[in-house]
């Protein structure tokens, strides 16, 4: 546990030192706040003391940002061969993995508690579903990790940023909206593992205040699988 | 601690970069790799810091298997990568404190430990900087305190002095000695000179296979069966000087190595010395024996001999 946490800390710092961490949130905060207080469908539009204009923005922007933040973990090291020096100290590929995985998720909670102020804002505007907002929070989380471990996996199967991130881009766009996309055409079978399969119908139901195992354990079978998949990917780079 | 690689084969494609290698080396010991490019060094140094898994066989460093106890190893190896790699972005101490949080010394000890480090690798004019700001030469000085840091009882280094200028290349070579006393090393190189001066046991490994092992004396000896004489004898013809010393019985072959000055190298049948011979020779032919010395088999010539075949 404190390996993981050693290798977190490094990988935080890192997204501070090279200004990417600035860069996130201050576009974060200024793409979601826009669209939050400012612009199309939001609250004084709405005329409703929700956030839930604020979800679907922030559901969009972690999509695009998450593989730019992940896109370096591995293919940096890949490229620089200090991938061979971190796996020859007194850690498990596991270690290395998750806590490259902790780093860029703390990073997004970072993001996330900084839009706290516009919770409290709206709630002192009108009546907000107090739980609607702890579970559209929960559900953006759940699937930034979902995003995070895709993204450190296509990173960790090259040398390349480029490809990392085009690569998690590509993978992302499937479970964002391509699923559900050909689900609602399909019907049938086809369309039920496909609707099952599409991150859009889980978040929107965690964010509607429906916290239902069968979506926690999507996010969560998806993280693992993306996790696992990176272990793979290290154990036969040593091969 | 001792090394030992037992039976170790790694294959690539269809090459055998490593092909079925065993060797020990001893606790205390320095040992030299020698062998060109692509000869199997790199692959045997990173099979025996666990970071390469091999096709066959093991590496135990103490009592610990690379299959079975990997994390024991790991913390008991210093490693020094060929590339020397680490984080371009960082400064120095962060990077230093990190390698020492990972490789779990003690909280109390990490502040004391990075400053020896910083010390005895010469970066005390440098610590603040960031890594990628360094030159070529404090690079590898930083390369070397991570992989000193944990007091390691085995190092690996890599070509540890590759793209250094010669007062930087003296500079290392004094560290590496000065620390490797009281540690089993393994360093590998293609500079001979560097091996023979750092080094207590010398190993060839060619397409990834050992051909000589033994201390830079042994090998020579090993080579040199044969005496070589290079002699210059004056005041005759060449064309005479050549015939008389074939006639010599203990002489095998005669080179002309420079026909105007008359300097010939005479090697002789094994066993055998032609001195006495040679000088009894000039001296009954009235000539004048100018220079005459044993030519020493250089590593150099060894090393070409075994790795050109």
């Amino acid at each position: 546990m404190k390996q993981i946490w050693v290798i977190s800390k490094r990988e935080l710092q890192s997204f501070f030192d090279s200004l990417t961490a600035y860069i996130m949130l201050i576009a974060f905060l200024g793409f979601s706040g826009f669209f939050t207080w400012l612009f199309g469908s939001d609250v004084f539009f709405v005329k409703q003391a929700s956030l839930q204009a604020f979800f679907g923005v922030a559901y969009w922007t972690l999509f695009f940002f998450i593989p730019a933040l992940t896109m370096r973990q591995f293919a940096e090291e890949n490229k620089t061969g200090t991938i061979e020096l971190l796996l020859t100290r007194p850690v498990n590929d596991w270690q290395v993995v998750l806590g490259k995985f902790l780093a860029t998720l703390l990073l997004i909670v970072i993001a996330l508690l900084f839009t706290l102020p516009y919770y409290i804002t709206v709630s002192s505007l009108g009546e907000v579903d107090h739980g609607a907002v702890i579970s559209g929070y929960l559900g953006l989380i759940l699937m930034s990790a979902a995003y995070i471990s895709i993204g450190i996996f296509t990173s960790s199967i090259s040398n390349n940023q480029i490809i990392g991130f085009l690569l998690a881009l590509a993978i992302g766009i499937m479970f964002q909206f391509l699923f559900s996309f050909i689900a609602s055409g399909a019907g049938g079978f086809v369309s039920e593992v496909l609707a099952f399969l599409s991150i859009s119908t889980h978040f929107e139901s965690i964010s509607r205040g429906v916290i239902d195992s069968k979506d926690i354990i999507f996010f969560l079978s998806l993280i693992f699988m993306g996790l696992v998949s990176t272990e793979a990917v290290l154990q036969k780079n040593r091969t | 601690m001792d090394i030992v690689v037992e039976n170790l084969t790694k294959i690539y494609g269809n090459q055998r970069a490593v092909d079925n290698i065993s060797f020990r080396v001893k606790a205390g010991e320095v040992l030299g790799f020698l062998g060109p490019n692509g000869a199997g060094k790199t692959t045997t140094m990173k099979a025996i810091t666990t970071y390469l898994i091999p096709n066959q066989g093991d590496v135990k460093v103490g009592d610990y298997s690379i299959h079975k106890n990997p994390e024991e190893i790991k913390k008991i190896i210093g490693y020094l990568p060929e590339s020397n790699p680490l984080y371009q972005e960082m400064p120095i101490i962060d990077y230093l404190k990190f390698v020492a949080e990972l490789q779990g010394i003690e909280k109390s000890k990490i502040r004391e430990k990075i400053l020896e480090m910083v010390e005895i690798c010469g970066l005390e004019g440098e610590k603040h900087k960031k890594i990628g700001e360094l030159s070529k030469g404090y690079k590898q000085r930083v390369g070397l305190a991570q992989a000193l840091i944990h007091d390691p009882e085995v190092l690996i280094l890599d070509e540890p002095t590759s793209g250094l200028d010669p007062n930087q290349i003296v500079e290392i070579r004094e560290l590496i000695k000065k620390i490797g006393r009281r540690k089993t090393v393994i360093l590998s190189s293609h500079i001979l000179a560097e091996v023979e001066a750092t080094c207590d046991r010398i190993m060839i490994i060619n397409r990834g296979k050992i051909v000589a092992d033994g201390t830079a004396e042994e090998l020579r000896r090993h080579a040199q069966g044969k005496e070589i004489l290079r002699v210059t004898i004056e005041d005759g013809t060449s064309n005479d000087i050549f015939g008389k010393l074939k006639e010599i019985q203990s002489v095998e072959m005669v080179d002309i190595i420079n026909q105007n000055a008359n300097i010939f190298e005479v090697q002789s049948k094994v066993e055998q010395s032609s001195k006495r011979a040679v000088f009894k020779m000039c001296v009954s032919n009235h000539w004048t024996l100018t220079e005459m010395h044993s030519v020493e088999t250089k590593l150099e010539d060894i090393f070409r001999e075994l790795t050109l075949s």
